[in-house]
C-alpha cells in the first residue's frame, strides 16, 4: 500500500505514559489539598485537543512536504502553481532543451484560488450590504421587534442546509418555478443555474445569517443613548449612523465578515449543486485531489496554502477590532 | 412610513430565508416524484419514509451522534472552561489560541486533516470516528459559552463558600457550576445544533456505509433527492418549531 504507515510503538508508548502521568498528577494533588488543582481540570481537554487538532494539523503540514515515498520535497507547491509540473518534468528529462518549446504552465489551481477568492469577496460584499441594514432594524428600539425576530433568522438553519440548497435548484432550474411563472407572464425562461451568479446565490442565501447575528449583538447591546446624545447635539440620522453607529458595530462586522469570509472560500458542496460542473471552488479542488485523484500530497499542499492565506486575512482583520468582543452566533 | 419601510425590508430579507424552506414542504406533499409538476396533495412520502431503512438509519446516526457530541462536550468544555478560567495569565492565552484554532480553520482542513490522523493511525473511519470529530468540534464552543458566564462572576463567592467549609467539590457544583449554568446550556445547545447540521465535517470522518443525513443527502443529491427526506427534514422542522415554542413559552412564564 502507498500510504501503509501505521502508529510506531513509541508513540502509544508516549500517549500511554502521558495518560498515567495525567492520572497521577491527579491523584497526587487530591492527597495534598483535599482537592483538584483548578487549572488542571483542563487537561482532558488539552490532551484531546493535542490528539484532534494539533496532531491532525501536524500531519498535513508533514504530506504537504513529502512526496509519495516520505522524502522532503517542495514540488507539491510547485504543482500548485504548475498544475503541468509532473508532466512537463517528464518532457524536459525526455526531450531536453528542446522540449522547452511544448511545456505550458497550467494554471487551473491558481485559478481556481482567485477565483473563489473573488467569489468569496463578492458574497461577504453582498452579505454585509444585505445584513447590516437588517441587523440595524432588528436593533432599533423604536421598532420594538425584540428578540423573537432573531428567532425567526435562526429557524431556517435547522433545516439541513444541503436540503435547502437543493430547494433552490427547484426554484432556479429550467422547468422551476421562476422559470415556469415567467412563462406563463409571457417571458421566455432564463437559464439561472449552472453559473457563478447561482453560486453565489446560494452561497448569500446560506451564509447571510451569519452576517446579521455578530451586528445585531453588537448593535443591541450598544447604549442607545449614544445616538440620542449625537442627535440632542445635532447630527442628523444619517451623522449619527455614520459617525456613531457604524464605529461602534465595527467589531460586529468584523466578526461576521469573519463568519462569512471562511466558509465561502472553501464551500464545495453549493458549487456542485449549483454550479453544475461549471464553477469549480478551491475547496471543490481540495476535495477532488483527497477523494478523486488520491493524491494526499498536493492535496495537502492546497490545505495548507488555503490556511495560511486565511490567517493572514484573519490577522489583518483582527487589527480592525483588537479587543476582539465581536459577537458571535450565541 | 420610514418604520414600515424598514419592516418590509426585514419581510423581505425574511421571504428570501423562508422560501427555499416553503418550497421544500410542499414537495414533501407532492403526489408525484418531480421537483417541478404538483400532481395532487398525498402523505405518500410520509408513509415511505418509515418504511425506508436507509433513512432511518441515518435519522439514527444523526441523532445519536449528536446527542452523545453534546453530552461529551458539554462536560469536557465545561471542565475546560473552568481550568482555563483559573489559569495564570500565559497559559491562559495559549488554551484560547488552541481553543480559537478551530474556529479559524475552514471545515474542509479540519475534515481532511481528521482523515489523514484515522488513515495514518489506522482507525477505521465510521461511526466513531464521526462522533470523536463531532466532539472535536463541538467542545470549543462551549468553552466559548461557557467562558464569559465565568468571568461575569464573582470570584469571591467561590473563596467564601471555601471559608464556610464548602470542599473544593461541593463548592464547584453549588456554587460555581449553578452560576454558569446559563453558558453550560447555551453551549450544549450550539453543540447539538452544529453537529445535527454538520456535513463537511462527517463527509470526511465516516465511511460509505456509516451515513448521517447530511451525507445521505449529499451522496443521492445528484441522482435526485428522495421526497422522503423532504418529508423528513419538514417533520424535523417543525418538531424543533414546537419545541422552541414550548421553552420560549415556559421562559415568559418563568419570568
Amino acid at each position: 500500500m502507498r500510504y501503509d504507515m501505521s502508529l510506531p510503538w513509541w508513540s502509544w508508548a508516549l500517549m500511554g505514559a502521558g495518560l498515567v502521568a495525567f492520572v497521577i498528577m491527579i491523584a497526587a494533588s487530591i492527597r495534598r489539598n483535599s482537592g483538584v488543582k483548578r487549572s488542571l481540570f483542563a487537561a482532558p481537554y488539552s490532551l484531546w485537543m493535542i490528539l484532534f487538532t494539533i496532531v491532525p494539523v501536524v500531519l498535513i503540514g508533514y504530506y504537504a512536504f513529502t512526496d509519495a515515498s516520505g522524502a522532503f520535497t517542495l514540488d507539491n507547491f510547485r504543482n500548485f502553481w504548475d498544475s503541468n509540473y509532473e508532466s512537463n518534468k517528464v518532457i524536459l528529462d525526455v526531450m531536453g532543451e528542446a522540449g522547452a518549446d511544448y511545456i505550458t504552465r497550467g494554471t487551473v489551481n491558481v485559478d481556481t484560488l482567485v477565483y473563489s477568492l473573488w467569489m468569496a469577496f463578492l458574497c461577504t460584499v453582498i452579505c454585509l450590504l444585505l445584513g447590516y441594514p437588517a441587523a440595524l432594524f432588528m436593533a432599533d428600539r423604536n421598532m420594538k421587534l425584540g428578540s423573537s425576530l432573531v428567532v425567526l433568522f435562526i429557524i431556517p438553519m435547522w433545516m439541513n442546509f444541503l436540503l435547502r440548497t437543493i430547494a433552490w435548484m427547484s426554484l432556479l432550474e429550467d422547468s422551476g418555478l421562476i422559470n415556469t411563472f415567467l412563462r406563463w407572464l409571457g417571458f421566455d425562461g432564463v437559464q439561472l443555474m449552472y453559473n457563478s451568479q447561482a453560486v453565489l446565490l446560494g452561497m448569500v442565501y446560506n451564509f447571510l445569517p451569519f452576517m446579521v447575528f455578530p451586528i445585531y449583538t453588537v448593535l443591541s447591546k450598544m447604549d442607545y443613548r449614544l445616538s440620542e446624545a449625537a442627535a440632542d447635539l445635532g447630527c442628523n440620522s444619517f451623522k449619527t449612523l455614520y459617525k456613531v453607529t457604524l464605529p461602534l458595530s465595527i467589531p460586529g462586522v468584523v466578526s461576521g465578515i469573519t463568519m462569512v469570509f471562511m466558509p465561502s472560500v472553501t464551500t464545495f458542496f453549493i458549487p456542485r449543486v449549483l454550479g453544475g460542473g461549471n464553477t469549480m471552488m478551491f475547496g471543490d479542488l481540495i476535495e477532488s485531489k483527497f477523494l478523486t485523484e488520491g493524491n494526499w500530497n498536493v492535496g495537502s499542499a492546497l490545505s495548507l496554502i488555503m490556511m495560511v492565506l486565511i490567517l493572514i486575512s484573519l490577522s489583518i482583520l483582527r487589527k480592525a477590532d483588537p479587543n476582539n468582543d465581536g459577537g458571535g452566533i450565541a | 412610513m420610514i418604520k414600515f419601510l424598514k419592516r418590509f425590508y426585514l419581510g423581505i430579507v425574511l421571504v428570501f430565508l423562508y422560501v427555499p424552506i416553503l418550497v421544500l414542504i410542499v414537495q414533501s406533499f407532492n403526489a408525484g416524484k418531480s421537483r417541478a409538476k404538483w400532481e395532487g396533495f398525498s402523505l405518500r412520502w410520509y408513509v415511505e419514509l418509515f418504511q425506508d431503512e436507509r433513512i432511518l438509519n441515518a435519522l439514527y446516526v444523526t441523532l445519536s451522534i449528536a446527542v452523545l457530541a453534546m453530552i461529551v462536550s458539554t462536560i469536557l468544555g465545561t471542565l475546560a472552561a473552568i481550568g482555563i478560567h483559573a489559569m495564570r495569565k500565559r497559559p491562559q492565552a495559549l488554551m484560547m489560541t488552541l481553543t480559537n484554532l478551530p474556529n479559524t480553520m475552514p471545515d474542509i482542513v479540519t475534515g481532511i486533516s481528521l482523515m489523514l490522523l484515522f488513515i495514518f493511525t489506522k482507525v477505521d473511519r465510521g461511526y466513531l470516528t464521526m462522533l470523536l470529530a463531532h466532539i472535536t468540534f463541538d467542545t470549543p464552543y462551549v468553552i466559548l459559552s461557557v467562558l464569559p458566564k465565568l468571568k461575569q462572576m464573582n470570584k469571591h463567592c467561590y473563596e467564601a463558600a471555601l471559608d464556610l467549609g464548602a470542599t473544593p467539590m461541593y463548592a464547584l457544583f453549588h456554587v460555581t457550576i449553578p452560576q454558569c449554568k446559563q453558558g453550560i446550556i447555551t453551549g450544549a445547545m450550539l453543540a447539538f445544533t452544529l453537529s445535527l447540521d454538520d456535513f463537511t465535517i462527517s463527509y470526511f470522518t465516516t465511511s460509505p456505509l456509516v451515513q448521517n443525513l447530511s451525507t445521505l443527502i449529499y451522496s443521492s443529491a445528484r441522482k435526485g433527492i428522495d421526497p422522503s427526506l423532504n418529508a423528513l427534514s419538514a417533520l424535523m422542522f417543525i418538531a424543533l418549531l414546537i419545541l422552541l415554542l414550548i421553552v420560549n413559552r415556559r421562559t415568559a412564564s418563568a419570568d
